[in-house]
């Protein structure tokens, strides 16, 4: 018998993607730029079905009746889109994809300090799974906020089951946050210290923090909701003896930070691509870092903001106003410093530069109106309405999904190994900025008129601009669908990528082949420079033109 | 890390404390002490958590670093407590009228 072999064509080098194949290699892989595609994968999926809530929501609010689901459908529809896009996306978005990959590369080691606790907090996100399983199971209709005691007592829907999935995806925050702050203090490269840190890892330092230090109260105000659901165990149940109040204290102590965890990763990365294309270091360095940090301590200082109108003291709610409105200082010093950045650089128009202009102009709206917010004067007119729902998701949609997208951009030639074409990415970047203001902005006036938030049915003046809404809603989801597919194709068909294609500073672009080796750095490399050393040459140039 | 050797003789005899307290929790829940049954129940708890986390869990032997982690972990602790009472206090009290 006569057999040939054909020794395969070997195309490119080894590096994480092609050193072993099969599913194992993948789900039981300790390589963090492994998991962090996995969590990609996942988190994609999650926004897809979370996204396909939003479609039905706006479809519905279309009409003022209410064009197609029930008051008690349209009450499950929005908080499955809540907690699916704030537990199992906006949460591991960017810490978890982009922060596992970039942080070992950025600060020279060759994987996190826990490579198999940062598995076991892969595998925690199937608690999405579960999520998923509530909701094909009939859903669950307390808000993403689960406020006792409808959630406690009245509400019959699938309650603990969306709780547990909700806490074990806690933990896998737990888990990413501990394995950041290990890493970071452990596993930095020679000469690395602290201040050459690029601003990606300060950020994601500050978010750990959050992460570790709130994460714990969440899982247990879930836990305490389920001992009161299933036993009647009297702690927030005002029959009982138990003060529901106590739960909303407890849930925004959490969720509060966790609105920063939702937002520094996305500053973080916003630093790097405003540094990085304007050819010039971070304008004030140690105040963005440390601005960071502010940031996650003084987060933990405000939730009372959420309780202005529900039986929390007067004097409490005085005092939160005033700590919320130092917590946008350290936010404003970042808008700052980033504009300050651009000023006389040399700016190119690439698409994650794009995406961080938007994140600019977007996150300073949704910033500006949380402190209106913050005035109990003005919140107890507006909260509760679409004005909240728009400051909300100018901040979150605006912010970090900007972010995010931007990011991914950034580093998809790092990651896959390939180029996406500019042109379709600079076309969808435009179409998701236009499409979310025509989806968003229409809520703030909607929300200052008085339409109130979470309702299937609204008043008939209403209409125009909720139809506005949808429609630009139908915009902003073509705008997402579309990198989607030309990533799916770049991933497979794009020109290959060099190891620096944006002439970036930072270990990940000068040290480490694109895509990087399974242990990223072919020899352990020596930081002897501070982060963004840009030089001062392209300002010069800059200069001279004028 | 270097972790210098405890004797085995110390878990022990922290294990017969935890014991000793479970009992002694216990003991005082048949007790008529009104709201004091609830404080008393809350101290031993905490001395409990104390004992665990200073000899079962290395706190003695560790670096300062770890050690303020774990002040800060109290600390952010304290934060929600505070602000939580701060809420329950004043939450009787009268508005002020026109003060100025
Ligand atoms: C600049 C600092 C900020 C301030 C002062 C602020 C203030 C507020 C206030 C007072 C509310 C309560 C409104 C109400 O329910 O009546 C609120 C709601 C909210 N904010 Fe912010 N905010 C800020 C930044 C952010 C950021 C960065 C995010 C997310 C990335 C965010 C996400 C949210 C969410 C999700 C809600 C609504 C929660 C709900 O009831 O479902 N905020 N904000
Ligand atoms: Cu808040």
């Amino acid at each position: 018998m006569n057999i040939t072999f054909e020794q395969p064509k070997i195309k490119e080098s080894p590096n994480y993607l092609n050193i072993q194949y099969g599913w194992q290699s993948w789900l039981f892989t300790t390589d963090h730029k492994r998991i962090a595609l996995l969590y990609l994968f996942s988190i994609t999926a999650f926004f897809m079905i979370g996204g396909a809530f939003a479609v039905g929501m706006r479809l519905n609010l279309t009409s003022p009746h209410g064009l197609l689901f029930s008051p008690e459908t349209y009450n499950k529809l929005f908080t499955m889109h809540g907690i699916i896009m704030i537990f199992f996306f906006l949460i591991p978005s960017i810490p978890a994809v982009l922060g596992n990959f970039l942080i070992p590369l950025m600060i020279g080691a060759r994987d996190l300090a826990f490579p198999r606790i940062n598995l076991l907090a892969g595998i925690c996100i199937i608690g999405g799974v579960v999520a998923v399983a509530a909701v094909a199971s009939g859903g669950v209709d307390t808000g993403w906020t689960f406020y006792a005691p409808f959630s406690t007592t009245y509400s019959n829907t699938h309650v603990i089951m969306t709780a547990v999935a909700v806490f074990v995806a806690g933990f896998s925050s737990i888990l990413t946050g501990l394995n950041f702050i290990v890493t970071i203090h452990k596993m930095r490269a020679p000469g690395m210290t602290w201040f050459r840190l690029p601003l990606f890892v300060w950020s994601h330092y500050a978010t750990s923090i959050i992460q570790v230090l709130g994460t714990p109260v969440v899982a247990i105000t879930i836990v305490l909701l389920g001992l009161e659901r299933l036993f009647h165990a009297g702690i927030f149940d005002p029959k009982l003896g138990g003060d529901p109040i106590l739960f909303q204290h407890l849930f925004w102590f959490y969720s509060h930070p966790a609105v920063y965890i939702m937002i520094l990763p996305g500053m973080g990365v916003i630093s790097e691509l405003i540094t990085c294309f304007s050819h010039k270091a971070v304008f004030g360095y140690g105040f963005v870092a440390f601005s960071s940090v502010a940031i996650a301590i003084l987060s933990f200082l405000v939730w009372g903001h959420h309780l202005f109108v529900s039986g929390q003291s007067m004097y409490a709610g005085m005092l939160f106003s005033l700590l919320s409105f130092m917590v946008a200082v350290p936010s404003a010093i970042k808008v700052f410093n980033w504009t300050a950045t651009m000023y006389r650089g040399s700016i190119s128009y690439d698409t994650p530069m794009l995406y961080a202009f938007g994140f600019i102009g977007l996150f300073t709206i949704g910033g500006l109106t949380g402190l209106f917010l913050a005035t109990v004067a003005i919140d107890v007119l507006v909260t509760d309405t679409y004005f909240v729902l728009a400051h909300f998701h100018y901040t979150m949609v605006g912010g970090m999904v900007m972010a995010y997208l931007g990011g991914i951009h950034f580093w998809f030639p790092k990651i896959t190994g390939r180029m996406y074409p500019e042109g379709w990415a600079r076309f969808a970047a435009l179409v998701v900025f236009v499409g979310f203001n025509l989806t968003f902005f229409p809520q703030f006036i909607l929300g200052y008129l008085g339409m109130p938030r979470r309702y299937a049915t609204y008043a008939p003046e209403f209409q125009s601009l909720n139809v506005l809404s949808s429609a630009g809603a139908s915009i902003l989801g073509v705008g997402y669908l579309i990198p989607m597919i030309y990533l799916a194709w770049a991933w497979n068909r794009g020109p290959r990528a060099p190891q620096n294609p944006w002439n970036a500073k930072g270990l990940e672009w000068e040290k480490s082949p694109s895509p990087p080796p399974t242990f990223n750095f072919d020899e352990m490399p020596v930081v002897t420079e501070n982060a963004y050393n840009y030089g001062d040459e392209s300002v010069h140039a800059a200069e001279a033109r004028g | 890390m270097t972790h210098s050797i405890v004797p085995a003789k110390v878990y022990a005899g922290v294990w017969a404390v935890l014991i000793a307290l479970t009992f002694t929790t216990v003991a005082v829940s048949k007790l008529e002490l009104g709201e004091y049954n609830f404080i008393a129940a809350m101290t031993i708890a905490v001395i409990k958590g104390t004992l665990v986390v200073t000899f079962f869990m290395n706190l003695k032997q560790s670096s300062s670093m770890i050690r303020l982690f774990v002040a800060a972990g109290l600390f952010w602790l304290a934060i929600m407590f505070v602000f939580v009472l701060s809420d329950y206090f004043s939450r009787g009290w009268q508005p002020l009228g026109q003060w100025w």
